[in-house]
Parts: structure tokens; C-alpha cells; sequence
């Protein structure tokens, strides 16, 4: 067991082979030297470090519900500054990181997340993002990519799988005029600490969104996480930028994008879309790639 | 549990995921530059790197200059093959 990695979440937890999600946290919780408390939505992370009697958690942690990550890690915040204000500069307030999938994000955190971001408490929110609800099973959630294969809305004769458009989930918490946001990714690990040290060095709340390829729902070989995560960004699926005060920038200018087929073929919840009856599906992802990357571009150059 | 619900961490309660495992991964210490590549993405934590032994200099003085080699943790390792993906060297090989 690696000691410096294991400082904070331990081995032992019960991730699937192949998962990229400790790499995420502990690149995250790895970027500072303070004391942190850790805040969790409930997910693939908490079902899987914290099965009873044992935990993985070396640092304090806690979980309530599903939707709750935001709204504990605010609780947590406040209740500092009240010691804080009781102690004065004897007490040392810890850094406060949220953890939540994209359903305890995108979907069912989202009012919590959006109610701390807006009352600025100082706290980094991390989402793994790995598009559904994976330990369930895989249901569709609003990260979900369109034309996915999932449990709630199945590929087959009829549909062609989800029909809708991810949420731009970036452009949500940027509208509440927060001081730092990024886009990352669990296959770029060093880019992932600098912007993790950037968010926890921000006062007031800092957001993280991480693109997390999941093995089982996915469906790819459990070795293939880094390489698939690689593809996302290499085909401009999933670019890695930050916005600083309202300032953007692209971190990997990707000269040559590979087409959107090289990232989809990888997967089996795309394999349908291989199909003669479903070319315009791909056609569309790819035309809706390339809009959203120009809108990122112009975004950078007007900022 | 102690009072207030609190569960603190003891490694012997965590489950030794090490028997999930149905490839192993082994080090070629020929092949094995020490470049660390492997350490970060791993998803149990389980590779570290340490000094080569005098066998290991041995199979290869050319890279006995490299101090370090990739160690894996057999004890925690769930045979993903993620090190063995991302090696540039093709030096770590899953064995059945």
C-alpha cells in the first residue's frame, strides 16, 4: 500500500477494479497539507468506503442524504466561523471538500449546491461525473450523454437511447458568480492537483467538475479508465478549462480532434449507435461537440 | 462503534480486496524505468516505488542507474490492469 496516497482514503475500500474515483479523491485531498473534513452524497464513493463496521476515511467525514453534500459541507463551514469567532485566532479552521456524483449534483443536490454556493460559504465541491446513476445500476441522469444506452431508457428498435442533451452544468454554478471553477479529468491527474490547489486556495466556494469514465456501465475493459478519459478530451468531448473571476481558459488546445467516434467506440452503452439506422445519432453528437467547443473558444477570447 | 456514532479506521475491519483479483500484475525490473507513471492512477493505491534489489540491478545494469522500481501490494491490488494500460515501457504484464 502506498502510504503518501493512502494518507487520507485508505485501500481497502470496495470500488470496483478499474474505478477512477479514489484517484480523484486522493489527487484532490492530496493538493493541500491542511486539515480537511470531507462531506459526501451518497454515490458510488460513499457506498463503497464506508461499509459497515469498516471505513476508508482517515480524515473526518461524513455523509447525511443523498442531495445533502452542499448543504452539510455549508453546515460544516458555519459551525467553524462560530468557533472560530468564540476562540479567535487559536482555532485553526480545516479546508471543507464536498464530494457527489453527478446524480447528487446534476440532479438531486442541485438546490443544495446552488443555496451554498449562493450564500458563499468557503468550501470546494468536487463532482466525479461518470454520467448516470452507476451504483444502482445505471439509470439515465441529466449528465448522462445523448444517445446513451441505459436502464431507463434502453437502446432498442424504437429508441436509439437518451434523447436529450447533457446539462451544461458549468454555466449553472458560474452563474452565481463564484470565484473559481474548473473542468477536469480523471485521466489527467496533474492537471487535476493544480486546479484542486487553486479551489482550495480560493476563498469563498470553489467548484470541480470531473469527468469520471465508469468501467461497469460504460462498459469497457476495467484497465481502460485512463485511456477512455484521454479519448473524452482528445476528441473535444470533454475539454479541460477554468474560469477564474469570469475569465476562461482552455488548458489543452487540441489541434487535431480526433472524431467523436474514436471516444464512442470504446464504450458499449454507444455500441448501438454503430448501427446503419442510427448514423444521424453520431452525426449529431459530433455537430453538437463542435458548437459547444466554439462557444468555449469565443468564451475564451471575449473574456 | 464508539459514542456519537463515530467509526474510526482500523484496517484489519477493511475487506483485503486483493482476493478479487484473477490477473496479476508483474513488474519486469528489465523493462521498469521508474518514471511513476503507473502510481498516481491506480485505484487502490497499491504500487509504490522503492530501490531495486542486487538481482534486480543485475537483469539489467543498464538501468540499474534508475534507482527505483514499481512494487505492487498483492494484498490490495484488485487486478484492474490500469498500470499495466498506462505503462509507456509495456513493463508491467497481467498474468493469469
Amino acid at each position: 500500500m502506498n502510504k503518501e496516497l493512502s494518507k487520507k482514503l485508505s485501500s481497502g475500500h470496495a470500488t470496483c477494479a478499474g474505478c477512477g474515483i479514489p484517484a480523484i479523491v486522493r489527487t484532490v485531498l492530496g493538493a493541500t497539507d491542511e486539515d480537511v473534513i470531507v462531506s459526501n452524497a451518497t454515490g458510488c464513493l460513499e457506498v463503497t468506503t464506508t461499509i459497515y463496521p469498516s471505513t476508508s476515511w482517515k480524515v473526518p467525514y461524513i455523509h447525511s442524504v443523498f442531495g445533502n453534500a452542499a448543504a452539510t459541507a455549508a453546515g460544516i463551514d458555519a459551525a467553524q466561523k462560530a468557533i472560530s469567532k468564540k476562540n479567535g485566532k487559536k482555532f485553526k479552521p480545516a479546508k471543507i471538500v464536498a464530494f457527489g456524483g453527478d446524480g447528487g449534483t446534476y440532479d438531486i443536490g442541485l438546490q443544495a449546491l446552488s443555496g451554498a454556493l449562493e450564500r458563499g460559504h468557503d468550501f470546494l465541491y468536487v463532482c466525479y461525473d461518470n454520467g448516470g446513476y452507476m451504483n444502482t445500476g445505471g439509470q439515465r441522469s441529466g449528465a448522462t450523454p445523448y444517445g446513451a444506452n441505459t436502464e431507463t431508457v434502453p437502446a432498442g428498435i424504437e429508441s436509439f437511447g437518451k434523447t436529450q442533451q447533457r446539462k451544461d452544468l458549468m454555466e449553472i454554478v458560474k452563474a452565481h458568480g463564484i470565484k473559481y471553477l474548473a473542468q477536469a479529468n480523471a485521466a489527467y491527474l496533474p492537471d487535476l492537483k493544480r486546479k484542486a490547489q487553486k479551489a482550495l486556495n480560493t476563498p469563498g466556494p470553489s467548484f470541480l467538475l470531473v469527468l469520471q469514465p465508469c468501467t461497469q456501465v460504460w462498459k469497457f475493459p476495467t484497465s481502460q479508465y485512463v485511456a477512455v478519459g484521454k479519448l473524452a478530451t482528445e476528441t473535444n468531448f470533454w475539454p479541460l478549462y477554468e474560469i477564474e473571476d469570469g475569465k476562461y481558459t482552455i488548458n489543452n488546445v487540441v489541434k487535431n480532434p480526433k472524431p467523436i467516434e474514436e471516444f464512442l467506440k470504446t464504450q458499449g452503452r454507444f455500441k448501438h449507435l454503430f448501427a446503419e439506422k442510427n448514423k444521424d445519432v453520431v452525426v449529431e453528437i459530433q455537430k453538437v461537440v463542435n458548437e459547444n467547443m466554439e462557444k468555449l473558444v469565443k468564451k475564451a477570447q471575449i473574456s | 462503534m464508539e459514542k456519537g456514532g463515530i467509526i474510526k479506521h482500523d484496517l484489519n475491519k477493511s475487506p483485503k480486496t486483493g482476493n478479487w483479483r484473477y490477473v496479476r500484475p508483474e513488474v519486469d525490473a528489465s523493462k521498469c524505468i521508474g518514471c511513476t507513471t503507473c502510481v498516481l492512477p491506480c485505484p487502490d493505491a497499491s504500487i509504490e516505488m522503492r530501490r531495486r534489489s542486487k538481482e534486480e540491478k543485475k537483469i539489467s545494469p543498464k538501468l540499474a542507474q534508475e534507482k527505483e522500481i514499481a512494487d505492487i501490494d498483492y494484498e490490495y491490488c484488485k487486478g484492474c490492469g490500469v498500470c499495466a494500460q498506462v505503462c509507456p515501457m509495456k513493463a508491467i504484464v497481467m498474468k493469469k
